[in-house]
C-alpha cells in the first residue's frame, strides 16, 4: 500500500512536470494520435508528450519493460489512469498496435518478433492495421481466401481485404491468410505480419455514411512476407486470430481502461443535453417519456461500468480477456448506440445538421457520431455474432 | 468499494447455500403452502437459521449481533432467494434497521439483542395504497415519547401476521405526500386496537393488512422527524430484497439454460435454435449487470455511503426488470410444463412480481434516480 502511494505521488509530480499544457485540453477525433510514418503533429507538444510517455513505457503501461513497456502492475496501472485523468491528460497515442497486435504478440509471438515489433509500437514509430475481413468473409471470417504461398525463403501473398480501418495511415498490417486450401476451413489459415511499404500492397479508401473515410480496401499482388513474420504455427493461425479478436473486443468495450474514459465527452452528457434542448418542468426534464429513456440509459451505463470494474477486480492478471469479453462488446456497443438515438430525439431537428452555420460544431459532431456509432455493433464481430459466442462458449448451448 | 467477496463473506455464502439446499429447498415452500401453515414459515427452520447467527448479521456487536454487515446478510439473502426460502429474516432485518438508525440507546439495548437472538420478530407497516409511497402515510399519531396512539390502516405489511412488534409509519402533521411530519412508532402486535388480517398472495409468502384504532405505542426518534430514518430503512429493504431477487433470478436462469440443453424437439435440443440462444445470451448480460449493482449497493450500505440512495434505486429497478424478464422467459422456454404447478419454474415468476411491488417498482425507482441526480 505504501509503495503504491509512493508511486502515486511520484507519478503525480512527473505528470505535473511533463504533461504540456496544451495536452490537458479536451481531446477530439481530430487530436487523436495514431503514430506511424505518416502521422502529422500539428501541435509539436503532441510529439513531445508522446516521446516523454513512450520513454517511460507509459504508452503501453502494462507491457513488460524488457520490450520498452511500462512494466506496471494492475494496481499501478489503475493509479496511473487516475492521475492521468486528474490532470486531464490526453491519450498520447492509441491504435491497433496497442489494443490488438501488441497483446497478441505478447501471447503468441516469438522472442524475435517481440523484440522487433513491440518497441516500435510503444514509441509510435510504426502504425498497424488489421487485415481480417474480405468481401466474402465477414462474420464467417474463417472462409477467407487471401492466398499465401511458401516460396522457400519467403511467403507470397495474393488477394483482397476490405474494411481495413486506417490502412491508408498504416505501415504494417497483421493479416489472416490461407496457407492450406485443401484443409477444413479453420485448419488452413495462418497469421502473418506484412510490411505495407512495398509495391505489392495497395490501399483504396472507402467513404462511410458519416462522410469520413476511415477504412479501405487493401490489395495484395505478389506481396512479400518474410518467414520470421509468421505468428504461431503454419496453418494454426485461427487460434492466434481468435485471441486477437478477444483483445479487440475488450478494447472496443473499454474493458482495458476499467470503464473510466468517457467516449462521448465532445457532445455533452445525455441528461444535460436533454435539459438544454427540451427544458425543465418543475425541475425535471420536461418531456417525461424522454426523461425516462435518458434515465434508463444512464442507469444501464452505470450498471455496465460497475460490471467492467467487477471484471477487472475478478481477473487477477488485470485485463486478460475471457469469453465474457463478448458481453462487454455486445452490451457496450448496444447502449452506446441507444444513447445516441436518445440524444437525437432530445435535440430534435438540431440533431441532424450536416454542414453550415445553422448548426453548432457540437451539433454537427453529434450527427457524425450517431452515424459512426452504428458501426459499433458491426465491427469487431457483430452483436449477433457476440450473442452466438455467449450462447456457445459461456452458456454451453449446443450447435 | 470492492465488487468481490472477501474470504469470510465467501464462506458465509457457501454455508448459506448448503443450508438452503438441504433445509429449505423449494419443496418446503410448497409444503407450507399446501398445508396452509398459519405462520407461513417453519419455526424449527427459523431456529436453525438463528443458531447460524443470521438474525444478528447486521445487528452491531454491542447489541448482541455479529456486526457482519449488509454484504454478509446480502449473500445469505441471495441464497435464500435461490430456494424461495420462507422466513421472517428480511422483514425483521428491515424493521430492525429503524431501531439501529433511529432508536434511542435504551431502545437499542432493549430490543436489538432480542432481534439478534431470534426472539423478537418485527415488521414495517408503511403502505396504505396499492403503490409504494414512502411519504404517503395518512395514518395519524398523537401524543409524544413513550406514550403515543396510532390510528389508521396499513396494507401489505410483510410478515405482519407473525411479527411481535410493528414499526408503523404514521403522521404527526401535514398531509399525504409530505416528507415532513412523518413519525416512526413501535407498536405491539398484540396491543389493544390492533387488528391483523393476513393476506395470501401468489408467491405463497406472507403479508398482512393491519388496522390501528388508537393503538398504544412508543416513538422511534422525534415526532414528525422520521423521514430521514425511513429513507435509510427503505433503502436497506430495497437493497436486501434486490439481493434476494438476485438469487432467485440466477436460479431461474440456470434452470432454464439446463432445460434448453436437455429438451429435444425436431430431433435436436431446443437450445440449438438461434431464436432461443440469442434471448438466453441477452439474459446472461442482464444477469451479470444485476450481480454488479447488488454488490455495489450492499457495500454502499456497509460504508454508509452517500451513494446508497442512488444505488438502492439503481439496484431495485434493474433487479425488478431482470427478475421479470428471466422468470417470464423461464416459463416461455419451458413450454407447457412451465405452466404446471407441479414444476417449480413458475414459482419464480410469482415471487418476482411480488418483489417488484415491494419497496417500489421500476418506474418509481427510475424516477427517483433521476430526481437524485437532478434530471
Ligand atoms: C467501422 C468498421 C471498421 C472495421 N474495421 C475493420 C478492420 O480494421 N479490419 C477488418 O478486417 N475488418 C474490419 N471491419 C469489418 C467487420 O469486422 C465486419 O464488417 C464484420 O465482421 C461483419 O461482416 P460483414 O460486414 O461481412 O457482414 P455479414 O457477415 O455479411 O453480416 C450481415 C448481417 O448478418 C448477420 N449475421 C451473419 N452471420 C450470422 C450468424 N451466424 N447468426 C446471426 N446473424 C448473422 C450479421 O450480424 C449482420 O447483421 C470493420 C467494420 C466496420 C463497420
Amino acid at each position: 500500500m505504501a509503495a503504491l502511494e509512493e508511486f502515486r505521488s511520484e507519478t503525480r509530480a512527473w505528470l505535473e512536470e511533463n504533461c504540456p499544457a496544451s495536452m490537458r485540453e479536451p481531446e477530439s477525433e481530430a487530436t487523436m494520435i495514431g503514430g506511424g510514418k505518416r502521422q502529422q503533429y500539428d501541435d509539436p507538444n503532441a510529439k513531445l508528450w508522446l516521446d516523454r510517455m513512450a520513454e517511460r513505457g507509459w504508452t503501453a503501461p502494462m507491457w513488460p519493460a524488457e520490450y520498452g513497456g511500462g512494466g506496471l502492475s494492475k494496481q499501478e496501472f489503475m493509479v496511473l489512469q487516475d492521475e492521468l485523468i486528474r490532470v486531464n491528460a490526453r491519450t498520447p497515442i492509441s491504435g491497433m498496435g496497442f489494443s490488438m497486435i501488441g497483446p497478441t504478440l505478447l501471447d503468441y509471438g516469438t522472442e524475435e518478433q517481440k523484440r522487433e515489433h513491440l518497441p516500435k509500437i510503444i514509441s509510435g514509430e510504426l502504425r498497424w492495421c488489421q487485415g481480417y475481413s474480405e468481401p466474402n468473409a465477414g462474420s464467417d471470417l474463417a472462409s477467407l481466401q487471401t492466398k499465401c504461398e511458401d516460396k522457400g525463403d519467403h511467403f507470397l501473398v495474393n488477394g483482397q481485404k476490405i474494411w481495413t480501418s486506417g490502412a491508408q495511415y498504416a505501415d504494417w498490417i497483421f493479416t489472416l491468410v490461407r496457407t492450406e486450401p485443401q484443409a477444413p476451413k479453420h485448419e488452413g489459415i495462418s497469421f502473418v505480419l506484412i510490411d505495407m511499404d512495398q509495391p505489392g500492397v495497395t490501399v483504396k479508401p472507402i467513404k462511410l455514411i458519416s462522410g469520413n473515410s476511415p477504412f479501405c480496401e487493401t490489395f495484395f499482388d505478389d506481396a512479400r512476407c518474410e518467414k520470421y513474420n509468421l505468428v504461431g504455427q503454419l496453418n494454426r493461425g485461427w487460434t492466434v486470430g481468435k485471441r486477437l479478436l478477444q483483445h479487440e473486443r475488450s478494447s472496443i468495450s473499454g474493458l482495458n481502461s476499467g470503464g473510466r474514459r468517457g467516449r462521448y465527452d465532445n457532445i455533452g452528457t445525455l441528461p444535460e443535453v436533454a435539459k438544454q434542448y427540451v427544458g425543465l418542468s418543475q425541475g425535471k426534464i420536461a418531456d417525461p417519456v424522454l426523461r425516462n429513456a435518458v434515465t434508463s440509459n444512464v442507469m444501464n451505463q452505470q450498471a455496465f461500468s460497475l460490471t467492467q470494474k467487477r471484471a477487472m477486480e475478478e481477473s487477477e492478471e488485470g485485463s486478460t480477456p475471457t469469453f465474457a469479453t463478448s458481453l462487454f462488446k455486445y452490451y457496450g456497443s448496444e447502449i452506446g448506440k441507444e444513447r445516441l438515438e436518445i440524444q437525437l430525439k432530445a435535440q430534435g431537428t438540431q440533431s441532424l445538421g450536416w454542414e453550415g452555420d445553422m448548426f453548432s460544431d457540437n451539433e454537427k459532431t453529434l450527427t457524425r457520431t450517431w452515424l459512426r456509432s452504428k458501426a459499433g455493433t458491426i465491427a469487431g464481430g457483430s452483436s449477433e455474432v457476440q450473442l452466438n459466442i455467449i450462447a456457445k462458449r459461456v452458456l454451453g448451448l449446443p450447435d | 468499494m470492492p465488487l468481490v467477496l472477501n474470504e469470510e463473506q465467501s464462506m458465509l455464502k457457501d454455508a448459506a447455500k448448503d443450508f438452503c439446499t438441504n433445509n429449505t429447498p423449494i419443496t418446503q415452500m410448497r409444503k407450507l403452502r399446501d398445508e396452509q401453515s398459519t405462520d407461513g414459515f417453519d419455526r424449527d427452520t427459523w431456529r436453525q437459521m438463528v443458531d447460524l447467527g443470521w438474525a444478528g448479521i447486521t445487528i452491531p456487536e454491542d447489541f448482541g449481533g455479529l456486526g457482519f454487515g449488509y454484504m454478509g446478510l446480502g449473500v445469505v439473502m441471495e441464497e435464500c432467494g435461490r430456494t424461495l426460502t420462507c422466513s421472517p429474516l428480511l422483514a425483521t432485518a428491515v424493521a430492525a434497521s429503524a431501531i439501529v438508525h433511529g432508536g434511542s440507546d435504551d431502545q437499542k439495548a432493549g430490543l436489538l439483542p432480542q432481534v439478534a437472538a431470534g426472539e423478537l420478530l418485527l415488521a414495517l407497516a408503511l403502505e396504505e395504497t396499492p403503490h409504494h409511497a414512502p411519504y404517503g402515510a395518512t395514518a395519524s399519531v398523537e401524543g409524544s415519547g413513550d406514550n403515543v396512539k396510532v390510528t389508521g390502516a396499513k396494507k401489505f405489511v410483510l410478515d405482519g401476521h407473525v411479527a411481535d412488534k410493528l414499526v408503523v409509519v404514521a403522521r404527526s402533521s401535514g398531509a399525504a405526500g409530505d416528507r415532513d411530519g412523518l413519525s416512526l412508532v413501535l407498536v405491539d402486535r398484540d396491543a389493544a386496537g390492533v387488528t391483523v388480517t393476513r393476506t395470501i398472495m401468489a408467491d405463497s409468502r406472507n403479508a398482512a393488512n393491519i388496522e390501528f384504532a388508537s393503538a398504544e405505542g412508543v416513538l422511534i426518534g422525534d415526532a414528525g422527524k422520521g423521514a430521514d430514518t425511513l429513507d435509510q430503512v427503505l433503502d436497506t429493504g430495497r437493497i436486501l430484497l434486490s439481493a434476494e431477487m438476485l438469487g432467485g433470478l440466477q436460479e431461474c436462469f440456470e434452470r432454464t439454460i439446463e432445460y434448453l440443453k436437455v429438451r429435444e424437439q425436431f430431433g435436436v435440443p431446443i437450445g440449438s435454435f438461434q431464436a432461443l440462444k440469442h434471448r438466453a445470451a441477452q439474459m446472461f448480460c442482464e444477469v451479470e449487470l444485476s450481480k454488479s449493482v447488488v454488490l455495489e449497493a450492499l457495500s454502499a450500505l456497509d460504508d454508509a455511503s452517500e451513494d446508497s440512495a442512488e444505488l438502492a434505486s439503481l439496484a431495485k429497478a434493474r433487479l425488478n426488470d431482470t427478475y421479470n424478464l428471466v422468470s417470464s422467459e423461464g416459463v416461455q422456454m419451458h413450454g407447457g410444463i412451465g405452466m404446471t404447478d407441479e414444476y417449480e419454474i413458475g414459482f419464480f415468476m410469482k415471487r418476482s412480481r411480488v418483489c417488484e411491488h415491494t419497496f417500489g417498482n421500476s418506474a418509481f425507482h427510475r424516477n427517483r434516480y433521476g430526481e437524485l441526480q437532478g434530471y
